[in-house]
C-alpha cells in the first residue's frame, strides 16, 4: 500500500520530462492494427446507418414507386466504380510487395475513375425529368421520387468525394516515400472506405432507386 | 512530491495566463477566416447558378428565400475544420506538412487549453465544460419558472419563451449525453481496464474540440433569430420557422459527430485494450455500462444525423421531405426518435453504471448479480432499437403500431429492472458509507424508482393518449434524467473529484448540497404529475389559473434547487483554489478498482507498468485476491501487491 504511490509518482516525474506525445513507445503492447481495422469497420457500420436511414425515407415517401431514371447510364457508373475499387486493391497488393510505381498509378487511376462517376452523377442530375423544378424554397413540383432521389445520390457524392480526397492524400505520401512492405495500412484503410463507398451504391443507392 | 516535481521539470519562464489560450484565440480566428471564404463559396456559386451572389430574406407562402441560410451554411462547413486546426489539432501533423518547425507539446496548465490527445486532460475538459453548460442551461430553467410562476404573466413573451425553452433543453440533453461519457468515461475507461490511453488518442481530441462549435453555434444562431421549435426541432414548424433553425441543425449534426466518433472511441478501447487478466466477467461495471452506451451513440445517431440533414435539404435547396407536394413530417418523428429514444439510454445507462460502482464500493459489498447486471445493459441496447414509437401514440400513425410498441416498451423494463435489482442487492445488509457520492447514489436509486414507475402510464396507450404533452411528460423524464443521470453524475463527481484533481471536497458542502438537491428536486417535480393529470400543457408560456398555486409552488422550490449548486461551485472553487485545502491520498474511499491503484492525479502514462489483474473489482469482505497487481519495470519477478 506505502510503495505504490511512489512508484507512480516517480513515474509521472519521467513521463513530464519526455515531450514528443507518449503514446508512441508502449505501442507493442497492443495489437494496433486490429485496433485500426476494428475502428474503420465500426466507422463504415455506423456510416452505412445514414444510407439505411434515407433509403427508408424513400420508402416512407415515395413508396415503390420510381421516377424516370437513366437506367443504361446507372449501370454504367455502377460498372466505373466497381473498376475503380478494383484498382484500389490493386495498389494494395502493389504496395504491399513494394511496387511503389505501379500502387501510385493505380490510385491515380481510380481517383481518375471517381471523377468521372462525379461527372457521370452531374449529367443524370442536369437531365433527369423530375429535377427541373428543384429551386428553393420548396418547390411543389419536387416530386417524393426526386426528393429522395437527389438526396440519396447527393448523399453518395458527398462520400466519393471525401474518400476523392482521401485517396489523392495517400497517394501523395506514396509519392513522398511514406508506406511500403511492412507499413501499408493507410492505403489499406482509405481503399477500403473507398470500397465502402461503392458497397454503399451497389447495395443500397443503385437499387433503390434504379432497380426497383 | 510537488517539490519533486517543480525540481525536476522547472520550465525556463513561466509562460504568461495569455499564452495558454493562444490556441483557442487563434481557432476563433481562423473559424471566421474560414466562415469568410465558405460564404464567398457560397455566393460565387449562387452567382454561377444564375441567382443574384445574396437576397434579402423574404417570407412566401411555402417559406423563406434561404440566400443567407445558404451561406450561412456553406461557411458553417469551412469554418468547422479552420477552427480545429487554429485550436491545434493535428498541429504537429500539418507542420510537417507544409516543412514548418514542429513545437514540443506543452505539459503544464495550458494542455488543458489547446487539442491535447491525453485521455486524462479530455475528460478534464469535457468536465469542465458541461458543468458551465449544465449551469447555464439551468438558468434557462429559472427564467421559465420566473415565467410559469402566475399564468399570463409577462415577464416573457411567448416568442422568447419558446426560444428560452429550446435553449434549455438542448442544452441539457446535450449535457445529458456528453457530460458522463465524456467526462468521467475519458477519464476512467482507459485505467478502469488498465489501458494507457484511448484506443484513438486523436479523434479524442477531434470528439471534444467539435463541442466548443456546438455551443458557440448555438449562441450564434440567436443572431439568426434563434429557433423556437424546442430540441425535438418537428417539422413543419421547423423548415418555416426563423433562420437560427438552420444554425441549430448544423450545430447538433456536429454534435452527432462528436458523439460517433467518441462512441466507436470507447467500443475499440474496451474491446481491444484491456489489461492481462481482464476478463469481461472483471471489468468493472461502468465500463460495461459506458460499452453499452456507445454502441447506441455509434449506429443510432446517424438516424438524427440524417432527420437533421433531410430538414436542412427542404430548407436549403428545396426537396420535399416535410413540406409541400408528398412532404410526410411523420417521417421526421419515425427518424428522430429511433435514434432519440435510444438515446435516453446513452444518457442514463453510463448513470446506471456510476451509481453501481459507487454502491458497490462504499456497501463495502460485491455488487449483486453482476452477471444480471452486465445482462440487463446488454438487453437494453439490444431492445433500444424497438421502442421508439411509443413517442408517438398521438401522432397520428397507423393505429396497428400502437400495440406493439406498448408491448416492447413494457418489455424493456424487464433488463432496465435487473440493473435496478442489482442496485438493490448491493446495498442490502452492507455496511453502508454515506459520505456524500453514497448519498447520491442513493438519491438516484430513490428518484429513478419514481421515473420508471410513471413511465409505465406513457407506455400504455390508453393512459398516454391523456397525458402525452402534459407536464405528467415533463416530470416523468426530468425524474429519470435529473433524478437519475444527473444525480448519478454527482455520485461519480463527490467519489472521483479526489482522484482527478487530488484534492478533497468538503464533506459539509458536499451533504448540504445533496439533501437541498434531493428535498427540492422532489418537491419541484412530483407536483408536476398533479399539474399534468389537470391538464397543464407542456412547452407552454402560460396555463389555466385553476393551476397558479402549483405553479407558485413549483417555481418557489425550484429556485431552491437552483440554489442548492451554489454550495456544489463553492465547494469546488474552495478545493481547487484555496492553498489549504486538503490534499488526496491515493486511496481516500480504499476502493479496489485500478484507478485508485495508482497516485491522484494519476501520472501521465496512467501505471508504472502494465497491471495484472488476478481478481474480481468488487471483492469486498471475502478476503480473496486483489483485483490487480503491478509487475515492477526491470525487476519483474518483484510484485507489488496494492
Amino acid at each position: 500500500m506505502t510503495t505504490m504511490p511512489l512508484v507512480a509518482e516517480e513515474h509521472a516525474l519521467q513521463a513530464d520530462t519526455h515531450v514528443e506525445g507518449h503514446a508512441a513507445h508502449h505501442e507493442e503492447e497492443h495489437d494496433r492494427p486490429g485496433i485500426n481495422r476494428m475502428g474503420l469497420w465500426l466507422f463504415m457500420a455506423s456510416e452505412s446507418c445514414l444510407f439505411i436511414a434515407m433509403a427508408a425515407a424513400r420508402f416512407y415517401l415515395a413508396g415503390t414507386t420510381k421516377g424516370e431514371v437513366n437506367l443504361a447510364l446507372g449501370l454504367l457508373l455502377t460498372v466505373i466504380l466497381l473498376g475503380s475499387s478494383w484498382l484500389g486493391y490493386q495498389a494494395t497488393g502493389a504496395i504491399k510487395v513494394g511496387n511503389r510505381r505501379k500502387a501510385i498509378a493505380a490510385l491515380l487511376l481510380a481517383s481518375l475513375l471517381g471523377v468521372v462517376f462525379i461527372a457521370g452523377v452531374g449529367v443524370e442530375w442536369s437531365t433527369a425529368a423530375f429535377g427541373k423544378d428543384l429551386v428553393p424554397p420548396a418547390s411543389p413540383q419536387a416530386t417524393p421520387f426526386g426528393t429522395a432521389f437527389f438526396a440519396m445520390t447527393g448523399l453518395h457524392v458527398l462520400h466519393l468525394f471525401t474518400g476523392l480526397v482521401g485517396l489523392l492524400l495517400v497517394t501523395n505520401l506514396l509519392r513522398k516515400g511514406q508506406f511500403g512492405p511492412g507499413d501499408y495500412w493507410g492505403v489499406t484503410a482509405i481503399v477500403r472506405y473507398w470500397t465502402f463507398v461503392d458497397v454503399m451504391w451497389l447495395v443500397v443507392v443503385f437499387p433503390v432507386l434504379y432497380l426497383l | 512530491m510537488t517539490a519533486l516535481a517543480t525540481a525536476g521539470t522547472q520550465p525556463a519562464h513561466r509562460p504568461s495566463v495569455i499564452s495558454g489560450f493562444f490556441p483557442i484565440i487563434r481557432g476563433l480566428i481562423f473559424a471566421v477566416v474560414g466562415f469568410a471564404i465558405g460564404a464567398a463559396v457560397a455566393a460565387g456559386i449562387r452567382v454561377a447558378t444564375g441567382a443574384p451572389a445574396w437576397a434579402p430574406t423574404q417570407t412566401s407562402s411555402v417559406g423563406t428565400i434561404p440566400s443567407t441560410e445558404q451561406i450561412v451554411t456553406v461557411g458553417f462547413i469551412f469554418a468547422v475544420p479552420a477552427w480545429l486546426l487554429g485550436v491545434g489539432f493535428l498541429e504537429t501533423t500539418v507542420r510537417q506538412w507544409f516543412g514548418y518547425r514542429t513545437r514540443p507539446v506543452v505539459t503544464d496548465w495550458r494542455r488543458y487549453l489547446t487539442a491535447s490527445e491525453d485521455h486524462k486532460v479530455i475528460g478534464l475538459q469535457y468536465l469542465a465544460t458541461f458543468v458551465v453548460v449544465l449551469l447555464v442551461a439551468g438558468l434557462g430553467a429559472m427564467t421559465m419558472r420566473i415565467q410559469l410562476m402566475q399564468p399570463d404573466n409577462q415577464f416573457l413573451t411567448p416568442d422568447i419563451y419558446n426560444r428560452v425553452m429550446s435553449f434549455h433543453g438542448i442544452a441539457m440533453v446535450s449535457v445529458a449525453v456528453a457530460a458522463v461519457m465524456g467526462s468521467f468515461g475519458n477519464y476512467f475507461v482507459p485505467i478502469m481496464i488498465g489501458a494507457r490511453d484511448m484506443a484513438f488518442p486523436r479523434l479524442n481530441a477531434l470528439s471534444f474540440w467539435l463541442i466548443p462549435v456546438v455551443i458557440v453555434s448555438l449562441f450564434l444562431s440567436e443572431l439568426l433569430g434563434g429557433w423556437d421549435s424546442g430540441w425535438t426541432a418537428y417539422p413543419p414548424l421547423s423548415v418555416r420557422n426563423a433562420s437560427g433553425q438552420v444554425m441549430f441543425n448544423l450545430a447538433i449534426i456536429v454534435f452527432g459527430l462528436s458523439s460517433i466518433l467518441g462512441g466507436i472511441n470507447f467500443i475499440v478501447t474496451t474491446i481491444k485494450m484491456r489489461a492481462p487478466g481482464m476478463t469481461w466477467g472483471r471489468v468493472p461495471i461502468f465500463v460495461w455500462s459506458v460499452l453499452s452506451a456507445a454502441f447506441i451513440a455509434s449506429f443510432f445517431t446517424q438516424f438524427f444525423a440524417a432527420s437533421l440533414t433531410m430538414v436542412l435539404l427542404d430548407r436549403l435547396v428545396g426537396t420535399n421531405f416535410f413540406i409541400g407536394q408528398g412532404g410526410a413530417p411523420l417521417l421526421y418523428e419515425h427518424t428522430f426518435w429511433f435514434y432519440s429514444h435510444p438515446a435516453v439510454y446513452i444518457f442514463v445507462l453510463p448513470g446506471f453504471g456510476m451509481a453501481l460502482e459507487v454502491l458497490a464500493h462504499l456497501s463495502r459489498k460485491p455488487l449483486f448479480a453482476y452477471r444480471w447486471a452486465v445482462a440487463g445493459f446488454i438487453g437494453i441496447v439490444g431492445m433500444s432499437g424497438i421502442v421508439w414509437a411509443h413517442h408517438m401514440f398521438v401522432s397520428g400513425m397507423p393505429s396497428a403500431l400502437l400495440g406493439p410498441f406498448l408491448v416492447t416498451t413494457e418489455l424493456i423494463s424487464i433488463p432496465t429492472g435487473l440493473i435496478f435489482l442489482s442496485a438493490l442487492g448491493t446495498v442490502w445488509m452492507g455496511r453502508l458509507w454515506l459520505t456524500t457520492p453514497m448519498l447520491f447514489a442513493l438519491g438516484f436509486t430513490f428518484n429513478f424508482l419514481i421515473g420508471g414507475v410513471t413511465g409505465i402510464f406513457l407506455a400504455d396507450v390508453p393512459t398516454d393518449v391523456s397525458l402525452h404533452d402534459t407536464y405528467f411528460v415533463v416530470a416523468h423524464f426530468h425524474y429519470t434524467i435529473i433524478g437519475g443521470e444527473i444525480f448519478a453524475l454527482f455520485a461519480a463527481f463527490y467519489f472521483w473529484f479526489p482522484k482527478m484533481t487530488g484534492r478533497m471536497l468538503s464533506e459539509r458542502l458536499g451533504k448540504i448540497h445533496f439533501w437541498m438537491m434531493f428535498i427540492f428536486f422532489n418537491l419541484t417535480f412530483l407536483p408536476m404529475f398533479w399539474a399534468g393529470l389537470h391538464g397543464m400543457n407542456r412547452r407552454i408560456a402560460t396555463y389555466q389559473n385553476d393551476l397558479a398555486q402549483v405553479n407558485l409552488f413549483i417555481s418557489i422550490n425550484a429556485f431552491l434547487l437552483g440554489s442548492s449548486f451554489i454550495f456544489f461551485v463553492f465547494n469546488v472553487l474552495r478545493a481547487l483554489l484555496w492553498k489549504k485545502a486538503p490534499r488526496a491520498e491515493a486511496n481516500p474511499w480504499r476502493a479496489r478498482t485500478l484507478e485508485w491503484l495508482v497516485s491522484s492525479p494519476p501520472p501521465v502514462e496512467n501505471f508504472p507498468s502494465t497491471p495484472i489483474v488476478v481478481g474480481s473489482p468488487y471483492g469486498y469482505g471475502t478476503g480473496g485476491r486483489p483485483h490487480a497487481v503491478f509487475a515492477l519495470a526491470g525487476a519483474s519477478d518483484e510484485e507489488v501487491t496494492a
